[in-house]
Order: C-alpha cells, then structure tokens, then sequence
C-alpha cells in the first residue's frame, strides 16, 4: 500500500525508556504522566495464573522492541491522508498516524456553535481544562491492564476528545482513524466520549497499519461517557497489520435511561487484547456489547469482558462471535457482575465460537457474579462447526464447497453486526470481513 | 414407616451431637514429618506408601493455597491446629453386633445402617480416621468384589490396587490431594471384577467426631471389564467451636465397558471445611458418574471430574448444591476428553439462600484432533433471598473441528406468581417457598436412587425453614 521510504530511526526512543518531556503538556497533565509512569513501573508484569489473563499467550507482551515515533515525513503524511477511506459522510473526523495529528475536519459551525466540542486531547486539556480532568481516565482499569492502562496514561500524547451538548443529536457517525507506520512503532490512542442529557452520537474508529508486515504496538483506551437518556453508538474496525501487538481498554459508563451500543470488529494483529467495562450506574440505564472476530494464520484474540450493574432495573446484553481458522486462538473472558441491591437487573452473555481448522482453539469463560435478586441473567457458550447440512444444501444448489463455506461463516458473522441497525457501517465492516476472507 | 423415618432423619441438627474421646492411637496437634511417619507405623505401612506420603508431605508445604482463584477463606485454615491421625484402635468390625455401642448409637442417630442393612449391600462407616464397622453381603463377597479400607487394601491386595493408586489423582495435583497422600487414613477400596454388576449400592458414612480433628479419607474404586458399582457416601459432623478440616481423594477407574457411579451426600456441620479432590478415568465405552449434593460445611471445594481415555467414554455430573448463611458452596465439574467420540454431561444446580453463596466452577477441555466429541453443560441457580449470592464460573477450551460444546447458565428466583398462585391455594408463603424450591431441584433429583431423594428433599426443606419472611 505504501512505497517503502527509505525511513531513518532518527533519535526514537524506546517506549520502556522514560517518556520524553518534549511535548508541551500542562503541569498537572505532566505530573499524571510521571505518576503513572512509576505505577506502570512499579507493577508486575502478567503471568498466565492471573485469572484476569488465563489462557493467555503473555510471553508475546514483550514491549522492548517498541519505540516512539520521530516525526512523520511530509511524503508519509500525504500518504496516509490518501489512504483514509471510511465512510462516505461523516459529520467530522480526525486522522492520526503515530499519535501525530494528520487532518482534522472540524464539526461544522452549526454544530460548534451549539457547544460540540471535537478537539484533540492536548488542546482540550487546556482550553476544557475542568470537563476533561473530571471524566479523563476516570474509571480503573480493572480487567487485568491496570499496568498498561497507566502505560498508557504515561505515554499517550493526543486523541480525541468529543462533547456532546444536551439534547443535541450528530446524524452522521464521527470518524477517526489511527495509523501505524514503520516498523516497531508504538501508538496509544485515546478517545474520550461525553455525551450530555438526551445527546446522540454515533463514532467510528479505524485502527490500520501502512505496513503489511511491520511489527508494532498499540495500547489504546477509549472511555464512553453516556449521560442521562443519551444514546452513544460506538464502533471498532480494528485491521492492525499481523505482526502488531494490540491491547485496547474500553470503559463505558451509562447513566440513567441512557443506552450504549459498541460493537468491535478485530480483523488484525498478531496478539489483540480487548477489555470492555460496561458499568450501569442508573436505572433504564441499557448496554450492548457486541464483537466479531477473524482470527487466522497464528492470530490470538483475547478479549475479557465485564457487565457491571450498580443501579437497579438496568439491561446489559453481550454478544460475541469469533471464527477461527488455521491456528488461531481466541480467549473470551466475560463477567455479568450484579452488585448487592441492583435488583431487577436484566443481563445476557453469549459467545460463540465457529472452528474452521483442525489447529484452532477456542477458549471459553462466561462468569456470572450475582449479588442480589430479582434478577434475569442467562449466559451461553458454543463451539461447534460449519453445519454440514447446511453445506450440502448450498452445494445442491449449484454453490461450489468453498463459497458456500464462506457465505455461512460471514452469515453467521452478520447477526452480530445486524444488530448495530446501521445499514452504511453495517456494510462497511461486512466489506472488511469479506476482504480478510478473500486475503 | 419407621424404615423411612429413620431414612430422613440424616440432618444436621441431629448430626449435631458427639461421644467422649476415647482414642487409642492419637498423632497429635499439628502436621510435621513425625506426624506423617507416626501414623505409618501405626498402620504398618510398606515402604513404598511411606515414601509416598513422604512425597505427598514435601508437596503439601511447597505449595501455596490457591488463593490467587479460590476464596480467602481458605486462609482461616490453622494447619498448625488441626490433629491429623485418631483411631480407636480398634480393626474394622464384621458385623454389626461387634460395633461398639456408643458408635453404634451414633450410627442409628443419624438413622443409617441398620435397618438398611437388608437393602445394601455393604455398608462401611468410618469414625474419624479408621473404619469402624464394614460389612459386606454374603452374595457380593462370592462374587468376588473386594471392599476394604484404605489401609487394608493396600496391605492385602497391593497387585490390584498400587498400579492405580496416586494415579488418577497425583500427589501435587493441588495442595489439598498433597495433604491427603501425607497423612490419609480410612476410605474404601473396591475392585469389582469383570463382568460383575452389582446389584445394590455400596455405601460409606464419614463423621468427625473430635475437636479440630482434620478427616483424610481416601478411595479408590476400579470396575474392570464390563462391570458395574454404585457407591454411596454421606457424611456429617457435629458442630464444634473451631473450623474442622475435611480433605478426601477419590479415584475412580472404569475399564472398558464398566459402569461407575458414585453418590455423595454431604452434610457437614457449618463449620467444616470441605476441600475434597475427585476424579474418575473412563476407558473405552466405559461410563463414570458423579452425584454430588452439597449441603453441609462451611466451604465446599470440590470438582468431580472424568478423564474420557478411550473411545465413547462417558462422564456426567450431576450437581446439587445448597448455601445457607455462612456457607460457601464452590462446586463445579471438569471433563477432560481425551479420545474420539467421548460425551461428557454436567448438570448443576445451585441454591443460595440468606446470606449464603454458590459457587459453580468448570472445565471442559476437548483437544486437538479428536473427533464427535459433545459437552452439554446446564447450570442453573436459584436466588432466595437479596442477600444471597451466586456465581459462574467456566472454562472452555476447544481444538479443532468436528466437535460441539455448549454451555448454559441462568440465575433467576422463584416467581411471585408461583408463590401466589399456591398461597391462594391454602400453603402458607414458607411451604409454596419450599415447594417450588424442591420442583427446581426436582427433575435433578428423580435420577437420585430413591432413598437419596428422600433425603434430599427433607434436607432441602428443613434448610428452607425460617428463609422466608
């Protein structure tokens, strides 16, 4: 995709070196950095007998390789600008490649002028100085990262921060993409979402490489924030190129009456980590988690979920997909946890796993921590195989083995994604799914 | 119906009582190589059962508790405190007019063997670390099944059972089976030769009868060729002031085409803690099956598991459990399959009533390349009160294609249309609680024999009193 620049490893530090002070950062934004610099430090590195990361390859968390980006060549920015194709409409976007910001398409004034705020984080840290400090990395870690979650306190250097006003709706979905380029680089990408009373806002995030086969690392978090009666949709389409080291912290906190909805779709990467907290803290308050994975050649995807239900008469739903083939593995860690005195709550877990190969593996574990009653929990896990019924039925009808394979495997993909209810991005991440099919 | 009576009357507060020591043989307070080496002397152990418990005494203290997944409550546990070996110093009896007398009322308080006696066919009891009374029907003696203790097993018969003994179950498998191997005394050894089935159920009853005295009971039943055994155990402590400590290993052998089921009904008093490691192998066509019911003790750590080794072996569980206040039953299954077209069926139920928690934890492993392997896992709990407390907990690693495996849990409470519907019927809210309790145990519980789930049931009512209102 890229021309292979003849790239210099001018004075780029390695990530486990202390982070630089070169960046213009407010006081108290620095003393954070240092802060969770020595917690990174100072806490241990994951082991296989942490439940949090059972099953897990953790011997593929080796950082040392991974270094901080020089800044990004003129001819390379050109490139990734030209090579940011999502959507068709957007109602903003941002471009970031090595954490460095490429493009920004501002919201438009009608939007800005109702108090929509879409800026990078080291612009609103000091311009929305009060709103950011209260709801930035607000939530702990608490799904096994907390050391990389301070990691990446420590090292991020911009991302998205959006606010979305009271009652306000975005029709379009807001774009971001992030890029790695060159090999051994290191991203940690950040979005903070807000959504005030009764907002609604749809936001994608594209997580790409420009290199088909350079090693990398990527420790992402994104942090939902939907407030009372607000609707916030959130979308992944994570295509990481297959040598990267991905681990992604998700946090989403739903007030009262409001609902989220994040469906995260992992096509790339050589060990992908994904944690999503769902934290329900009022009533009506609704979440759904929804995931789909690809996982081919030596891919291992991990991902560890939690429903965490504080407040009563609250609704979580999880839905989580993966296909496996050759030697693949995946790893589903969930948690439906209903605290003491959320009553009523209402909570589904369902993961299901599709072998396609002889070497591939899938783990599951599906937990339920009840702690009060009147509750409705159910969860499931399968794994099982391409119905061979179903297979002989599409080959009678003239569709050769092969094609009738995949449609069943991206039919039984799809029911995920149906569930977003957004025909364009719908499309959109079904044409990813085809394309890693057809690779 | 004094035979049913005395049937159901196997409950804790009438478990709840006990006899002056009078130990002949005592290891004393506490767990150090004296200790391992005193009791085999007392038991005249070979060498090779010396150097085993030896080994099973070096691992013990090598390795940590399990904290790191299990409950911290394991941490309340003094090793320093417990007595690991007490024996009246007598052998095994015969029959049961050999039985001493205050054992023996023991034994008809808690309403078991003698009335029982014609229907099963060898009962052994055992009173803190030894067994007391065995006695086996004539008809199963001549058709060639052995069923001894531990220690005579090992003594008498060590060409059948060294070669499985440690086996299915090896000394570090975890902590509590290493203590176990160090100091084990009691339990029962059964072979049952090829071709035999036997018609009625061996039974075993397990009581600790001394302060802080920790019971090590170990078994090992192997089925050979075509056979089929059930084995029924139940158990019960009084209550006494300080935290008793129960920790067994059963190991189960089915060979090819044997049947092996094996019952537990557990009601320790509510101050036991009950870390049991269980585990069966099933070789070709053979089918192993646990029923466990988890009533008693303060903390339940036990997973029956089933090793599937040859082709088309079973392995089921059959759970129940029931966590009352202060009690934590962590119960669960592993089905480990190791060959082509091995099924494996865990069945659990759960309930927490007050402020007590339930605790369902499991494994189901399918490797690489085997084929038509199924696991159905169905776990359901039931919440009574908004204090009580519920967990899931599996694990679930499969390879390959060519094999299905699900797994369903749901957590719910009775329906206040239910409760309502029968109160306008004339029960009161305590009995349409208890009634709906045992109808969610109930389609679990038929496959019980019969006079478990009689028991059962009485036991889960008396447990319901007082949870209402």
């Amino acid at each position: 995709m890229f021309s292979v620049a003849n790239h210099e490893l001018v004075k780029s530090a390695p990530i486990l070196s202390e982070p630089s002070d070169l960046r213009e950062f407010p006081d108290w934004f620095r003393d954070q950095q240092s802060a969770a610099w020595k917690e990174f430090e100072g806490s241990p590195t994951p082991t296989r007998k942490d439940q949090a990361w059972r099953f897990s390859n953790v011997a593929l968390l080796d950082l040392a390789p991974f270094r901080t980006s020089p800044p990004l060549s003129e001819d390379d920015r050109k490139n990734v600008l030209k090579y940011s194709r999502g959507l068709d409409k957007y109602a903003a976007r941002m471009v970031f490649a090595n954490d460095q910001l490429i493009e920004r398409d501002v919201v438009s004034e009608d939007l800005k002028r109702r108090g929509v705020i879409f800026q990078p984080l080291e612009r609103a840290m000091v311009e929305h100085a009060d709103l950011f400090r209260k709801y930035f990395m607000s939530t702990e870690a608490r799904l096994g990262s907390a050391k990389f979650a301070a990691l990446h306190k420590a090292l991020v250097s911009s991302g998205t921060f959006l606010f979305v006003p009271r009652g306000l709706e975005i029709k379009e979905p807001i774009e971001i993409f992030h890029w790695l380029r060159h090999e051994n680089m290191s991203v940690f990408p950040h979005l903070l979402l807000v959504t005030d009373e009764l907002a609604k806002v749809t936001v994608i995030e594209h997580f790409r490489s420009c290199d088909q086969h350079a090693a990398g690392f990527a420790c992402g978090v994104n942090d939902l924030i939907a407030g009372p009666g607000a609707k916030v949709n959130y979308v992944c389409a994570q295509n990481w190129a297959e040598n990267v080291i991905a681990l992604q912290m998700n946090s989403t906190t739903v007030d009262h009456d409001a609902s989220a909805m994040s469906l995260n779709l992992h096509l790339g990467g050589k060990y992908s980590r994904f944690e999503s907290l769902s934290r329900l803290i009022g009533e009506g308050g609704r979440s759904d988690l929804l995931a789909v994975a690809v996982a081919k050649h030596q891919q291992e995807f991990d991902a560890r979920t939690l429903q965490d239900h504080i407040s009563p008469h609250t609704a979580s739903d999880l839905l989580y997909k993966n296909a496996l083939d050759d030697r693949a593995r995946t790893t589903f860690g969930g948690l439906i946890r209903v605290e003491p005195h959320a009553h009523f709550t209402d909570a589904y877990q369902k993961v299901r796993n599709l072998l396609l190969s002889d070497d591939s593996e899938a783990n599951s574990m599906p937990g339920l921590e009840i702690l009060a009653d009147n509750v409705r929990c159910t969860h499931g896990a399968t794994s099982g195989q391409i119905d061979e019924d179903q297979l002989f039925y599409l080959r009678s009808r003239g569709i050769p083995a092969k094609i009738g394979q995949r449609l069943l495997v991206t039919g039984f993909l799809d029911e995920v994604i149906q569930r977003l209810n957004h025909s364009v991005i719908g499309d959109y991440l079904h044409g990813m799914i085809e394309e890693k099919f057809a690779a | 119906m004094k035979t049913e009576t005395s049937a159901v009357n196997i409950n804790r507060s009438i478990g709840d009582f006990s006899y002056p020591e009078a130990h002949v043989r005592d290891a004393g307070t506490g767990l150090s190589e004296r200790t391992v080496r005193y009791i085999s002397d007392v038991k005249e152990d070979p060498d090779w059962v010396r150097e085993f418990r030896l080994r099973g005494l070096k691992t013990f203290l090598e390795k940590p508790l399990p904290t790191h997944w299990a409950s911290k409550d394991l941490e309340a546990i003094d090793f320093d405190k417990i007595r690991y070996y007490l024996s009246p110093g007598t052998e095994a009896k015969r029959s049961w007019d050999e039985v001493p007398d205050d054992i023996k009322r023991t034994f008809e308080r808690l309403g078991i063997p003698e009335q029982e006696r014609k229907f099963l066919a060898g009962v052994e009891a055992q009173f803190d670390s030894e067994a007391v009374y065995s006695n086996i029907k004539k008809a199963v003696g001549e058709q060639g099944v052995i069923f001894v203790g531990s220690t005579e097993g090992l003594k008498h018969y060590p060409e059948i059972f060294r070669k499985w003994f440690g086996k299915v179950i090896p000394i570090a498998d975890n902590k509590f089976s290493a203590l176990n191997s160090a100091v084990f005394s009691g339990g029962s050894f059964i072979y049952v030769p090829p071709g035999v089935k036997v018609k009625h159920p061996l039974q075993a009853y397990f009581r600790i009868n001394a302060e802080n005295f920790g019971q090590f009971e170990r078994t090992l039943i192997i089925a050979d060729e075509g056979s089929e055994v059930t084995y029924m155990e139940g158990c019960t402590a009084p209550k006494f002031n300080t935290p008793t400590l129960h920790s067994a290993v059963v190991e189960l052998v089915a060979l090819k085409g044997a049947k092996i089921q094996y019952i537990t009904v557990q009601n320790w008093a509510s101050n036991v803690f009950n870390l049991v490691t269980k585990r069966g192998i099933a070789h070709e066509n053979a089918e192993v099956k646990w029923i466990d019911c988890n009533i008693g003790s303060r903390l339940t750590m036990k997973y029956p598991g089933v090793i599937m080794k040859g082709r088309k072996a079973r392995g089921e569980v059959l759970s129940i459990a029931l966590a009352n206040d202060g009690q934590h039953q962590d119960t669960g299954a592993k089905m480990i399959h190791a060959a082509d077209e091995t099924t494996s069926n865990i069945i659990s139920k759960s309930i927490s009533i007050g402020k007590g928690r339930a605790t369902y934890r499991g494994l189901v492993h399918v490797p690489k390349h085997l084929k038509h392997c199924k696991n159905n896992t169905e776990c359901d709990a039931l919440l009574i009160n908004a204090t009580s407390r519920t967990d899931t907990y599996p694990a679930i690693t499969v390879r390959g294609t060519g094999n299905a495996v699900q797994h369903e849990a749901s957590v719910s409470q009775v329906s206040s249309d239910q409760i309502f519907y029968m109160q306008q019927r004339g029960l009161t809210e305590a009995q349409a609680m208890s009634l709906s309790v045992n109808g969610f145990v109930n389609d679990l519980v038929r496959q019980f024999p019969m006079e478990y789930s009689v028991e059962l049931k009485r036991l889960i009512e008396l447990e319901m009193e007082g949870s209402v209102g």
